[in-house]
């Protein structure tokens, strides 16, 4: 079997845009597309905005319980009336890229490149880019506008179609 | 003695397999090439990286701390 006949083929739905969501698709997507499978990923609702071509992601653990950080040898989780609080998101979101870096997990902005560096077809939903009023000059170029039909068609032919 | 070695020690996932499929992309047919990583789900990762793509994984082994595998670019 050749790298590149791998018929096989994967579709997600990326609807979530935060700093911490927008790893599972693209982490997914890059190593699929690496195993030779076409990748078909459609952006909707506020994972559109990881399409943007300026990435400004941001994590809050408001009203996630199960979010714990290391912290001095344990684990610790912010509670809710902190995390409301003004700079709880700046924080967080520092703690979070400080995390990244340290333990040798890649960036979005880095898992993006290679994705689109490995032909993994990237549809932006025009419902939401009309909702959000977003135009296509926010986003990054080579990606496809469509909709739900767009999105079924694609997944109809795929092996694994994933809603993340 | 790999034709190539890849250095990917401190790399999460999926950086590891990231890396080696670029790096295989660069090797003709036959030739080998060693991955050094330190991420310990490498080892499944390889084992189903190398499954998938037709890639043959010769050999793998550790060495103080670090995974050291061996794909033959055969896919």
């Amino acid at each position: 079997m050749l790298d590149e006949t791998n018929a096989k083929s994967m579709s997600i739905i990326v609807t979530k845009g935060t700093l911490d969501w927008a790893y599972p698709p693209f982490i997914l997507a890059t190593t699929a597309a690496a195993m030779g499978l076409n990748v078909t990923m459609f952006f909707t609702f506020y994972g559109l905005t990881l399409l943007k071509k300026d990435l400004k992601l941001k994590v809050n653990p408001l009203g996630n319980a199960a979010m714990e950080m290391p912290m001095a040898g344990g684990h610790m989780a912010m509670p809710n009336i902190m995390a409301a609080l003004p700079g709880a998101t700046a924080l967080t979101t520092a703690m979070m890229k400080n995390m990244i870096k340290k333990k040798g997990v890649a960036s979005i902005a880095e898992l993006r490149d290679l994705a689109i560096e490995a032909d993994v077809h990237m549809i932006g939903c025009q419902m939401t880019m009309d909702l959000f009023e977003y135009k296509p000059s926010d986003m990054i170029d080579n990606i496809t506008i469509g909709g739900a039909a767009t999105w079924v068609d694609t997944a109809t032919g795929c092996d694994i179609n994933l809603y993340i | 003695m790999a034709d190539m070695v890849l250095d990917a020690k401190g790399l999460s996932c999926p950086l590891p397999i990231l890396r080696a499929k670029k790096a295989l992309k660069d090797l003709p047919t036959g030739a080998t090439l060693e991955i050094q990583a330190t991420d310990p789900g490498s080892v499944k990762d390889f084992e189903a990286f190398c499954r998938q793509t037709g890639n043959e994984l010769v050999e793998h082994h550790m060495d103080d701390k670090v995974y050291v595998f061996t794909l033959r670019h055969t896919g």
